[in-house]
This record gives structure tokens, sequence and C-alpha cells, in this order.
């Protein structure tokens, strides 16, 4: 009785699994995909800084989110200072997206890589003023 | 206080402090190097180990049967428990390794007041077995999103499942829930603090543990619990590292250049993975390959109709009793022994 090609053939298709990763972005020939550029709206830019430090926002602007829901909702405060004492409205809608007012190319570019779907936008409109894109 | 498991927390600790400070300082050594080492060595080491088990023997057909073997036409067989085809042992094979059904069979014997012995089933062992693994398997498959741009759509489906429940604590002193809780993270931490929990309190169990039960249950525990620190509480910046990952996939890291801004949380995060994978090979974790060679399981319990040679067995050199008395036919007759082969009726005749 020997199984010798059975186990050889297990362990390579454990072996192809594992490196699925390396394998699949060999053959399609996979660029190392650096993050994609966010597009700073006109009014970004001239704004020039976000509500809170760029680097805060990139790793917890959903964690200030939630906050501002918090406040809002329950609390029926409505006014956000940040640090360095200038004075916003809590409102996705309102104020990140008045900024942001281009989702495609600014929350949505960063969302679909790091594979997140906010589900925030059911209720919340992303582009409050209308304005095109 | 135990050194088994004292000593394996201690190791986890130290490791966790050495990529704590060496991950910054030393982006890519812990972020490059490290991880391209552990998988280098994990896939020859499981390799190694793997090909070694395949030149061993299976010198007995020892399947272990829990029915009706096959028999006669009108005695019923357990066809999956006790399988004579190939189809059957399949069936077994695929419900142990995907639901662990002889753990499901664990029982504990117990002395009832009565003085009297019972077989109790003992379901808890199972349940966190089979909550650990599965756990693990979905976080691992999660992960993919790191690994492959654009994120096919199967990852993306098995992440929006595994966020189906919304747990939001929403409150001045917590803020939890945004981003969407993942709950085989939560499952998979819990099952491995059971796991690690029934290791300390059940004193049999105690009894049996050594510091290779504690190392991969701390490890373990560790990833989990950076991974779910770094997702809901100190926060990192995960485009970057999704930047790192993609470049290790690709072999575009071969530069060794590491995006900034990554926390030093990640490279523990990192750390405790490449350590698990390079332990893996040569620790009881093996039984990931071993338990598709168990020869209990996947050997038919058709015994009484298949003979089972044992590869290893040698042609013996025999000298068998024909041969020898036609050897030594003449002396034996010579000595009056008696023969089953008469010699050449010559030889009688001058006997007589
Ligand atoms: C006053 C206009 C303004 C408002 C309001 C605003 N932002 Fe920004 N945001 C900016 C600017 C400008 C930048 C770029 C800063 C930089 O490049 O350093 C930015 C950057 C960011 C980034 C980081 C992008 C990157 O480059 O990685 C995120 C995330 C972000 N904003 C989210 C939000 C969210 C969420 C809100 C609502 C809470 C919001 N912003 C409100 C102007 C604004
Ligand atoms: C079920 C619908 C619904 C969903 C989904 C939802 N919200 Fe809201 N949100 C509301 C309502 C209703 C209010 C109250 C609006 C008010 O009082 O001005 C609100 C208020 C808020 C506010 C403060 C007020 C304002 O104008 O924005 C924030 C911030 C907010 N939500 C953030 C979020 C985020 C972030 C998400 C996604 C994670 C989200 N919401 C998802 C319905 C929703
Ligand atoms: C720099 C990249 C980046 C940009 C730009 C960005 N996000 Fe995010 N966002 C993320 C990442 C990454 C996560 C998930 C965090 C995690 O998995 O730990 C996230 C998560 C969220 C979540 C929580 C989603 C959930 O249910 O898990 C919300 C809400 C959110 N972002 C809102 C926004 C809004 C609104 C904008 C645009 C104004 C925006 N983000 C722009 C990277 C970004």
């Amino acid at each position: 009785m020997n199984d010798k090609k059975w186990i050889v053939l297990g362990l390579l298709i454990f072996m192809a699994l594992f490196l699925s990763p390396f394998l699949y972005n060999v053959v399609t020939g996979a660029k190392a995909a650096p993050m994609p550029e966010v597009v700073l709206t006109e009014k970004a830019k001239a704004a020039k800084q976000c509500v809170m430090p760029t680097e805060f926002m990139r790793t917890e602007h959903m964690q200030l989110l939630d906050e501002w829901r918090l406040k809002v909702v329950r609390s029926g405060l409505r006014d956000f200072t940040n640090t360095e004492g200038k004075t916003f409205n809590m409102s996705l809608s309102n104020t990140c997206m008045d900024c942001h007012s281009n989702k495609a190319d600014f929350c949505d570019r960063c969302h679909n890589y790091a594979s997140v779907k906010p589900y925030c936008w059911d209720c919340h409109i992303d582009n409050p003023q209308g304005e095109t894109k | 206080m135990n050194k088994f498991y004292l000593s394996s927390l201690l190791a986890v600790f130290v490791l966790a402090l050495i990529a704590w400070v060496g991950g910054p300082s030393a982006p890519w050594l812990f972020g490059i190097v490290l991880p391209y080492l552990a998988v280098i060595l994990f896939v020859y080491g499981v390799a190694r180990r793997v090909m070694g088990w395949s030149r061993s023997a299976v010198p007995f057909a020892i399947p272990t049967t829990g029915g009706q073997q096959r028999s006669m036409p009108w005695i019923k067989q357990n066809k999956i428990d006790n399988p004579s085809t190939h189809l059957g042992v399949f069936i077994r094979m695929a419900l142990e390794i995907l639901t662990f059904r002889s753990l499901f069979r664990n029982t504990r014997m117990k002395m009832t007041h009565e003085g009297r012995f019972s077989y109790n089933l003992e379901i808890f062992l199972w349940l966190g077995a089979i909550a650990f693994h599965y756990a693990f398997l979905t976080t691992l498959v999660r992960h993919m999103r790191f690994f492959l741009e654009p994120v096919p759509l199967c990852i993306q489906a098995i992440e929006a499942v595994d966020s189906f429940f919304r747990f939001e604590i929403s409150y001045d002193a917590i803020q939890f829930g945004l981003p969407g809780v993942y709950i085989s993270g939560i499952v998979l931490l819990a099952a491995v603090v059971y796991l690690f929990l029934r290791r300390l309190f059940i004193a049999k169990v105690r009894y049996i543990s050594l510091a290779q039960d504690y190392f991969p249950l701390f490890l373990i525990m560790g990833i989990a619990f950076t991974g779910i620190l770094m997702r809901y509480f100190t926060k990192v910046d995960i485009a970057a590292i999704k930047e790192l990952t993609m470049s290790l996939v690709t072999f575009k890291a071969l530069s060794f250049k590491v995006p900034q801004g990554i926390g030093p949380l990640f490279y523990v995060h990192l750390a405790f993975v490449s350590t698990l994978l390079i332990y893996f090979p040569f620790s009881k974790l093996m039984h990931m390959g071993g338990v598709f060679l168990s020869p209990t399981r996947n050997l038919a319990a058709n015994t009484r109709e298949v003979r089972h040679v044992n590869p290893w067995n040698y042609p013996v050199k025999v000298h068998t009793y024909e041969a020898y008395e036609n050897e030594f036919r003449d002396k034996m007759v010579e000595a009056g022994l008696p023969v089953d082969k008469m010699p050449e009726e010559s030889a009688e005749e001058e006997k007589e």
C-alpha cells in the first residue's frame, strides 16, 4: 500500500492555496498597487486643513464621525471645536461632504482600496449642494 | 504558578516588546525580511514534515470503528462509521476534518455519588475547538483583502457576512462599533482564551499541559488581541499597511522600502504572525496536515475482506521443511527418523 502520490497531491494543493496571494498577483502581473491618490476638491484645497490633522483623519475619521453622531443625536450639541480652536457643524453631509463633495474620488477610492463599505449612505446624502463632482 | 505557561507568556511578551521597539526603527527588517523568512520557512518546514510522513509505512490496518461492520446482507452496516468503501472513508474523513467528529464524541468519566462510574458527554472542548478553528479560517480568508487589489467579490461577501451583526456602543467614555465589528475576530479571541483557561483550571488537563501547549495559545491570543486593538481602539493607517502587504505579495518589497506611518502595534501583530508561521512546522500545530493521515480514520474497515500488507515487509529467506527433508532424507532414514516422503525404492529395497 503506497499513498505517496496522494500525499504529494494534497501537499501541492495546500501549498497552492497558501501561496495563492503570491501566485495570483504574479500570474495576473499585478502592480504593487500603491494607495490610490485621493482627490481634493477646490473647496478643500482652499481650506488646506481637515477638521483634524491629516494623520488623525486618515486613521480615526470613522470614530470622529461616531462621536459626532453621538453628540448630535443623543445630546443635541452641534458645534465641534478642533484643537486649533476652529468650530465646525457636526454633520456628515453638511460638513464632511461639503468639503469632500467628490465622494467617488475621495472617500470611495480609499474605501474600495481597503474594502470597507460604510452603510451611512443608506440615509445620508453625499452631495448636499448637488455640486458637480 | 506553573513554569510552562509562565515561560510561554514571557516568550510572547518579549517578542511583542522586540517588535514594538524594533518595528519602527528597522521597518525593513520587521516589515519585509521577517515575513518573507516566515513564509519560506513555513513552506519548507511543512513540505519536509509531510514528505517525511509520506515515507513512513502503515504496518497494520487499524481503523477504529463506531458501528456495525459490513458482514451478512441482512445485518445493517454503518456505512460511515465503519466504512468498507472509498466513498465511505471519504465521508468519514470529511466529517472528521470539517466537524471534528471524534472530538464531539469526547466523554468524561465520573464517579456518581452511589459510587458507580458513568461516562458523560463532554461537549465544551468540541465547542471551543470548532469555534476557534472556523473563526480562525474566516479571519484568515478575510485578510485576503490586504493581498488582492482589486478585492474580489467573494472576499467582500465574506466580510459582509462577518460584519452582519452590528454592535455599536456609543457613550462619551467608550466608542466602539465603527469600523463595523467582525464577529470572527471576537469569537477567535474568546475561543482561544477558553482553550487556555481550560488548560489552566481543569487539573487533569493542566497536568498534561506543557509549554508547547501554552505557547501557540498565547501567540494566537496575541495575534487576535493586537488585531482587535488595531481595528477598534488604537487605530493604524490601513491604507499604508495595504501598500506594504501588496508590495510583499507582488515582490516589489524587495526594494526594502516600507511606507511611512505604520504604527508599532502593526509590527507586533506581524511579528506574532511570522513567529506562528515559523513555529508551525516544528510543532504540534502540524495536526493540520496530520489529521488527513490518521490511519484510524482514513483506512477502510475491511480487514476481513482485504489483506493489508505492511509495505515494510521485505522478502524473508525461508528454509521450508520440505527443503530440509530433501536435504537430509537419507541421513534421517538411517537414523530411523520418520520422513514424509520415502526415498527411492532402490534404497527401500536395500534396507529390506
Ligand atoms: C474645511 C474642509 C474640510 C472638511 C469640513 C473636512 N475635510 Fe477632510 N480634508 C480636508 C483637506 C484639505 C484634507 C487634506 C489634508 C492634507 O492633505 O494634509 C482632508 C483630508 C482628509 C482625510 C485624509 C485623506 C488622506 O490624504 O489620506 C480624510 C480621511 C478626511 N479628510 C475625512 C474627512 C471627514 C470624515 C470629514 C468630516 C468629519 C472631513 N474630512 C471634513 C478638508 C476638509
Ligand atoms: C437609518 C438611517 C441612518 C444611517 C444608516 C446612518 N445615519 Fe446618521 N443620522 C441619521 C439621522 C436620522 C440623523 C439625525 C439628523 C439630525 O438630527 O440632524 C443622523 C445624524 C447623524 C450625524 C449628525 C448630524 C448630521 O447632520 O450629520 C452624524 C455625524 C451621523 N449621523 C453619522 C452617521 C454615520 C457616520 C453613519 C454610518 C456609519 C450614519 N450616520 C448612518 C440616520 C442615519
Ligand atoms: C485615507 C483613506 C480613507 C479616506 C480618504 C476615507 N476613508 Fe473612511 N475608512 C478608511 C478605512 C481604512 C476604514 C476602515 C478602518 C478599519 O478597517 O479599521 C474606513 C472606515 C470608514 C467608516 C466606517 C465604516 C464601517 O462600517 O466599517 C466610515 C463611516 C468612513 N470611513 C467614512 C468616510 C468618509 C465619509 C470619508 C470621506 C469624507 C472617508 N471615510 C474617507 C479609509 C479612508
